[in-house]
């Protein structure tokens, strides 16, 4: 907390002066204390002088971004001045613990390496007082990572072992009790193959047959909540914001059931719908259907928000990026699209295959995407700026199904086969170069998804659901406020009042969603304009150089123009080298037509 | 006489003086000429004395306008009306001249008085007043600057405004700042202070201290005894310095001196041969004097002593031994010091002898091994010149003699010139890589001939494939190859091979990253590409811009690289049916990858399509039929359509001009838009910094609590139920308020004049 200035921080007294400079006699018994006896006034001086120790450089910075200190080592001590006590001992490890430099540049959200076009000092106090603040909560961030105990899963093969050959039977020998039970199959042929779809606490499971079985049950503890036959095809289903509301795409229409199996609503304005998403932010239910619309249902006020053509047919692959909510739909002439409620056209179109595109998924993150296509490949794209793949594998039959898990992994189901592979990290795409973990069904894949918060990987085929064991899949620590596995009725009634509280505007969608945290450029230019025209002058423009009187001589008229000369030739440099920098691509163009054409100049770039 | 003469000239002042105040004084004084009878003086005399009753003219005496006896010797002085005797009147010799040097002087003095200024106008005074109260006031306000400064900046402020709560201190901090206050504390502290006891610590003592440093008395002897010595040396080497410094003879100093080199050449010998890397370091230093040398005019014979010299060697043999003697040193002074081996000079020598050939561009440089620049430039040149030797004129001999003439030379010169300059020319058309450039040199001298420039880029541009298939490749044979293989027969494997290199460069990263593409499938996959392309081309009729058809290569190769396909444990069972007739299989995935051509194409015409609907149109102002015939069928002429169109300026650059796979949706989003700002608020000048700012989320999700907390803290905290009186001087540390410095100028603002005035516009200016 900072109050009004102190007397002896800034402004400084004149009485106090004074006796600063009586000083004082050092006694010779005081020779032990004096490191102590300095903070006669008291408190601050001590921190201050911590603060010193900690950033020599910048003496100037405000006393709350010092109390943080990152060290370059990931657990290294400093060993700062000793702080001698009364009883002679000394803390061992003063100072606030340190924090490696990488967890808290994952926290980082400026982006430093852009340049800034020179701030005025009033400004630079602003930015710096900015930067200080985000350092500091990205260190807060960085410490509370401490909190995070849980470690992740893996599996590794003995001594080079191929974990790809490692089956289902063998890890649920390995593992623990509780999480081999996590580890079944359902054996349901009567109805045909399922499609499945995990809550977003990974607690609850719903499955629809496609000949109209429709079942939800708490998949840990195998308590089923309803099981209804909708005695119609089912195509899709999908839990909403909670575990009590599952939509399911049936032949006709769009149905909302609640968890005891009840027929709560039936949306006409979806027919035909093939393929559900919701965006949980947002509390849309977007549904895509074979009349070849995008429908966005906002479930928590019951209207549709926006109802898009995408023209290209019947559409029966869809996704979401769970970074910006965009809905991706893959299209039979081998492009994905990309949509948002807020515009009529896609936002984007990425052309990935030569055939239709089969099944579209993006991880977590929503950096990377894998599509597969009709010409069997599988594509790894990469999402940030050149949208070029960053791998691709001829798969034997093509994967008709792909889902990405917490932590990057990759599943693709091709015929009656799950492949799985992995990558390095985290972040880092999964590589297809080996598969990390293979499992045949018993019938063809249907649908596929991996449980939030849990290694389990959800395959619906047409011999019924089997839950297989993924060690790694998932994030092991879970946020108890956001999505609690083990949350009770009340609190999941809290949470729903919280989230609709916080719900996103479906406007809001856009590619980059940050985009809300810059400033509306096109519209401040016109304001710009507009000022300088009504005015007659542009106020902002900045007043022509105008060099300062010198003293002792050096203000003859002749120096005064050097100088002005000077600064108007900096300029023009400047100027000159930024048109250069442009030229080189000037000059691409204009390459061909200088010389006499050539014939090899067709193969020219 | 002379007091008549004085009483005349005061009477004369004091009559201007009168006439002056003539108006106010007499009202009534025209009937006094005219009127001589005894009653009408009377009454004048009346009035005079009644008017000499209102203060100033009390004593002034009636004026004299007749003789009379009652004249008093005494009544001369008091005739002046107030004004005073001179001194220098009375100290006048009494028989002077009658001039009226005095009644002038006395009127010049009355004349340079100068008249008093008039008082300003209000107005005037009210604004000087004004401008000196507000330098004032903001001079004393200017004191609570930094409080004010401090507050803005600071992230809280909390009112009222209370003493700063005393941070929470361990018990140990406030013991040891503890001071004894009561006599008995006192007491028991001076008790310990006297024993030297420690007061807060409990470690040791001051006493136990220094007897734990202290030394044994063997220790201190030995010591002392070191000390003494070293001092006494000092001391005679001190001595002997300044004996030896306050020696002046010259002689002495040049045999010290000699023999210092002496000495010192010895040691380097020495050292070359014990340490040879301190040798070099030594050289270096001799080195660096030569240049020093190189640069001084010290041993010239520039110098005055020198000048002398000069003019008396003539017929002195000391100095012009002394003169040579100077030259001597100069040249050995400025004579390279040769460290490298003999085999080196050797070659330096057989080089010299080469480039004795041939012209040298710098003047001066010596070719050794240290210098590559040098050394490289002049290699060129040689090997340039021969060239140019030999296609010039063959008849010319092979070895030119060293003793070249000038003319040639310069000539030989400017051909070089010409050459850099064609060889930058080159340079500037051809977009080659850096590494092809040097090698390249114009093999005829015909600055006009494009054909050789064409062929020369073909001819880089195999280069660059074969680097890039076989690695690195020795200049030299590049260079031979060159000049020996024609273009025409490169023009097959080059159809070949540029395709490859587009993909190589396109997807240099994936292939980097795969790293398992075999390097034999590439060339086949590339020609495919480009029949692919060319069967397009056929099909889209007019391929329009090369642009389209770069594109259509990208998105070639983008497509249709063949990827690795997956070895996979358990293949999917109808896979497994199908591999057993490969035949089939392959037949399928041809027709697969055939299958998808027109699905590129649609995608370039949509983004096509897509490119064009975002560009500005143009704007046509052309009105057919004016000035010229209109009707049907009649367009207006080309001329004036050109004329007439208002070119739309060029928008920024499409996001995915240069992605072929892609196409961005280059429209606004206007609700986006409506929820961001739109004004840059007060210190940013530029959207960039502000952004920044804003760039850190404050809710919860992102946060933690802590974090939370502080960043949506609020600015100004009050208590509920409390006063929050004004902030006071010494709320901040001020001691007294500064009222007492306004009232100064308040109390009296009239006597403000213009030279106050003055003084105030220089206040102001500093």
């Amino acid at each position: 907390m900072e109050t009004v200035p102190k007397p002896d921080s800034n402004v400084p007294p004149k009485k106090d002066r004074l006796q600063a400079k009586k000083k004082k006699p050092r006694r010779y018994w005081e020779q032990e204390t004096t490191g102590t006896a300095a903070g006669a006034s008291p408190g601050p001086p001590r921190k201050r002088k911590r603060n010193r120790e900690l950033r020599p450089q910048k003496p100037k910075k405000n006393d709350t971004s010092g109390k943080f200190r990152i060290s370059k080592k990931p657990r290294e001590l400093k060993s700062p001045g000793p702080q001698r006590s009364l009883s002679g001992a000394q803390d061992p490890f003063a100072g606030p613990a340190p924090v490696s430099v990488e967890v808290v540049q994952k926290y980082c959200r400026i982006d430093k390496s852009k340049e800034l076009p020179h701030p005025r000092t009033k400004t630079r106090s602003r930015l710096v007082a900015a930067e200080a603040q985000e350092e500091e909560t990205s260190v807060r961030a960085a410490r509370s990572e401490l909190l995070l105990a849980e470690e992740p899963g893996f599996l590794e093969g003995e001594d080079g072992e191929d974990t790809a050959k490692i089956r289902q039977a063998d890890i649920v020998e390995a593992v623990d009790i509780a999480s081999a039970a996590k580890h079944f199959d359902l054996n349901l042929r009567q109805f045909g193959p399922y499609r499945l779809n995990y809550s977003r606490t990974g607690r609850h499971l719903t499955f629809g047959g496609r000949r109209g079985h429709v079942a939800a049950l708490d998949w840990v503890t195998k308590k089923l909540m309803c099981e209804i036959n909708v005695m119609e095809a089912v195509r899709d289903v999908r839990f909403l914001h909670s575990e009590a509301l599952l939509a399911v795409a049936q032949n006709r229409w769009l149905h909302i059931y609640d968890n005891q199996g009840i027929e709560l609503h039936c949306v006409r304005r979806c027919d035909r719908v093939t393929r559900l998403e919701f965006l949980p932010f947002h509390f849309l239910l977007a549904t895509a259907s074979e009349t070849g619309f995008l429908t966005y249902l906002d479930v928590s006020v019951g209207k549709i928000v926006a109802a898009l053509n995408a023209r290209a047919g019947r559409l029966s692959v869809m996704t979401q990026n769970p970074y910006n909510a965009v809905i991706h739909l893959g299209h039979s002439n081998g492009t994905v699209s990309l949509w948002s409620p807020a515009m009529k056209e896609p936002l984007a179109k990425i052309l990935c295959h030569r055939g239709g595109v089969r099944a579209v998924a993006i991880d977590a993150t929503g950096t990377h995407m894998a599509t597969s296509g009709l010409d069997h490949q599988l594509k790894l794209f990469d999402m940030r700026g050149m949208f070029q793949p960053l791998s691709t594998r001829t798969l034997p039959q093509g994967a008709g199904h792909l889902a990405f898990s917490q932590r990057g992994l990759l599943a693709a189901g091709m015929g009656d086969v799950v492949n799985i592979w992995a990558g390095q990290g985290k972040a880092s795409p999964p590589s297809l170069e080996q598969p990390y973990l293979t499992h045949r069904l018993s019938g063809h894949v249907h649908g596929l998804q991996f449980c939030p918060y849990e290694d389990v990987l959800g395959v619906g085929h047409s011999g019924g659901i089997t839950s297989m064991l993924v060690p790694g899949a998932a994030e092991p620590n879970f946020d108890g406020l956001e999505s609690n596995p083990y949350r009770s009725r009340k609190q999941r009634q809290e949470w729903e009042v919280k989230a609709l509280l916080e719900k996103v505007p479906a406007e809001l969608i856009c590619l980059d969603p940050r985009a809300l945290a810059e400033v509306d450029v096109i519209s401040l230019e016109q304001a710009k304009k507009e000022r300088a025209e009504r005015l007659g002058y542009d106020p902002d423009a900045r007043a022509p150089f105008q060099p300062k009187p010198k003293q002792k001589g050096r203000g003859s008229t002749a120096s005064l123009v050097k100088r002005k000369r000077k600064v108007m030739d900096q300029e023009h440099r400047d100027k000159v080298r930024q048109s250069l920098e442009q030229q080189p691509q000037k000059q691409e163009k204009a390459k061909p037509t200088g010389a006499r054409p050539s014939a090899l100049d067709r193969f020219m770039r | 006489m002379s007091a008549n003469q004085a009483a005349e000239s005061l009477l004369a002042s004091n009559q201007q003086k009168k006439l002056e105040n003539l108006p106010k004084d007499y009202p009534l004084s025209t009937s006094e000429d005219e009127g001589d009878n005894d009653g009408e003086r009377k009454h004048q005399k009346l009035l005079e004395s009644v008017s000499s009753l209102n203060g100033k003219d009390r004593q002034k005496l009636a004026e004299r306008s007749e003789a009379s006896l009652k004249v008093s010797e005494f009544s001369v002085s008091s005739e002046g009306s107030g004004e005073k005797l001179v001194l220098s009147d009375l100290l006048e010799p009494v028989k002077t001249s009658s001039s009226l040097a005095a009644v002038k002087k006395q009127l010049n003095r009355v004349k340079s008085k100068k008249t008093v200024e008039l008082p300003l106008h209000r107005e005037e005074i009210e604004r000087i007043h004004r401008e000196v109260a507000f330098n004032k006031s903001s001079q004393i306000l200017s004191k609570w600057d930094p409080v004010v400064l401090k507050n803005r900046q600071a992230e809280q402020l909390v009112f009222p405004l209370s003493k700063p709560q005393s941070a929470f201190a361990p018990i140990e901090h406030v013991v040891s700042g503890w001071k004894a206050g009561t006599p008995l504390e006192h007491e028991i502290f001076n008790l310990l202070h006297k024993n030297k006891q420690p007061v807060t610590d409990p470690l040791l003592t001051p006493v136990e201290k220094a007897s734990l440093k202290a030394m044994s008395l063997e220790e201190v002897k030995m010591r002392r005894a070191e000390l003494q010595r070293a001092r006494a040396l000092q001391s005679y080497y001190e001595a002997r310095a300044r004996r030896e410094k306050r020696i002046k003879s010259k002689k002495y100093h040049r045999i010290l001196k000699k023999g210092k080199a002496k000495q010192a050449l010895k040691d380097f010998e020495k050292l070359q041969k014990v340490n040879p890397a301190a040798a070099l370091e030594e050289l270096e230093k001799l080195d660096k004097a030569r240049m020093m040398e190189r640069m001084s005019l010290k041993h010239q014979n520039s110098g005055k002593w020198a000048k002398s010299k000069a003019i008396m060697a003539k017929y002195d043999l000391e100095a012009r031994q002394a003169m040579q003697e100077q030259l001597a040193r100069n040249k050995e002074l400025t004579q390279k010091v040769q460290a490298a081996s003999e085999s080196e000079e050797e070659e330096e020598g057989q080089e010299e002898e080469e480039e004795l050939l041939v012209p040298d561009m710098v003047n001066g440089v010596q070719i050794n091994g240290l210098n590559p620049w040098m050394f490289r430039n002049h290699f060129i040149d040689a090997k340039e010149a021969e060239v140019q030797k030999d296609l010039k004129d063959p008849t010319e001999p092979e070895a030119q003699e060293p003793s070249e003439s000038e003319e040639e030379r310069a000539g030989e010169e400017e051909t070089l010139l010409k050459e850099f300059e064609e060889r930058r020319s080159l340079r500037q058309k051809s977009e080659l890589n850096h590494m092809a450039e040097p090698v390249h040199r114009p093999v005829t001298k015909d600055p006009s001939s494009q054909e050789v420039l064409s062929e020369l880029r073909a001819l880089s541009q195999k280069l660059i494939a074969e680097n890039h298939q076989s690695g690195k490749q020795e200049l030299s044979s590049a260079r031979t190859a060159q000049r020996e293989e024609p273009a025409r027969e490169e023009e097959e494997p080059m159809l070949l091979q540029r395709p490859e290199r587009a993909r190589t460069l396109d997807e240099l990263e994936e292939l980097g990253r795969e790293g398992c593409v075999e390097n034999k499938e590439l060339p086949r996959t590339a020609v495919e590409g480009l029949q692919l392309e060319k069967n397009l081309s056929n099909h889209i009729g007019a391929p329009k811009e090369k642009k389209r058809k770069e594109q259509m290569i990208d998105l070639q190769n983008l497509l249709t690289t063949k990827s690795p396909s997956v070895k996979s444990l358990a293949v999917p069972t109808t896979v497994q049916e199908l591999e057993d007739e490969g035949e089939r299989d392959q037949r399928q995935m041809i027709k697969e990858a055939f299958a998808g051509d027109d699905v590129i194409r649609d995608f370039l015409k949509e983004k096509r399509e897509a490119v064009e609907a975002s560009k500005p149109k143009d704007l046509d102002l052309t009105l057919p039929g004016w000035g010229e015939w209109g009707g049907m069928g009649l367009k207006p002429s080309a001329k004036k359509r050109c004329r007439f169109l208002i070119k739309a300026p060029e928008g920024p650059p499409r996001k995915d001009k240069n992605l072929p796979n892609m196409i961005i949706n280059e429209k606004r989003n206007i609700h986006v838009a409506a929820h961001q700002v739109q004004v840059l608020p007060h210190p940013f000048t530029h959207h960039q910094q502000f952004e920044r700012t804003i760039q850190t989320p404050i809710g919860s999700t992102w946060n933690t609590q802590r974090a939370f907390q502080k960043l949506t803290m609020p600015k100004v905290v009050t208590k509920p139920g409390h006063i929050i009186k004004p902030i006071k001087a010494e709320d901040v540390g001020y001691r007294s308020s500064s009222r007492s410095d306004l009232s100064v100028i308040q109390r009296n603002p009239k006597r403000l004049s213009i030279r106050h005035k003055k003084h105030l516009e220089n206040n102001c200016v500093d």
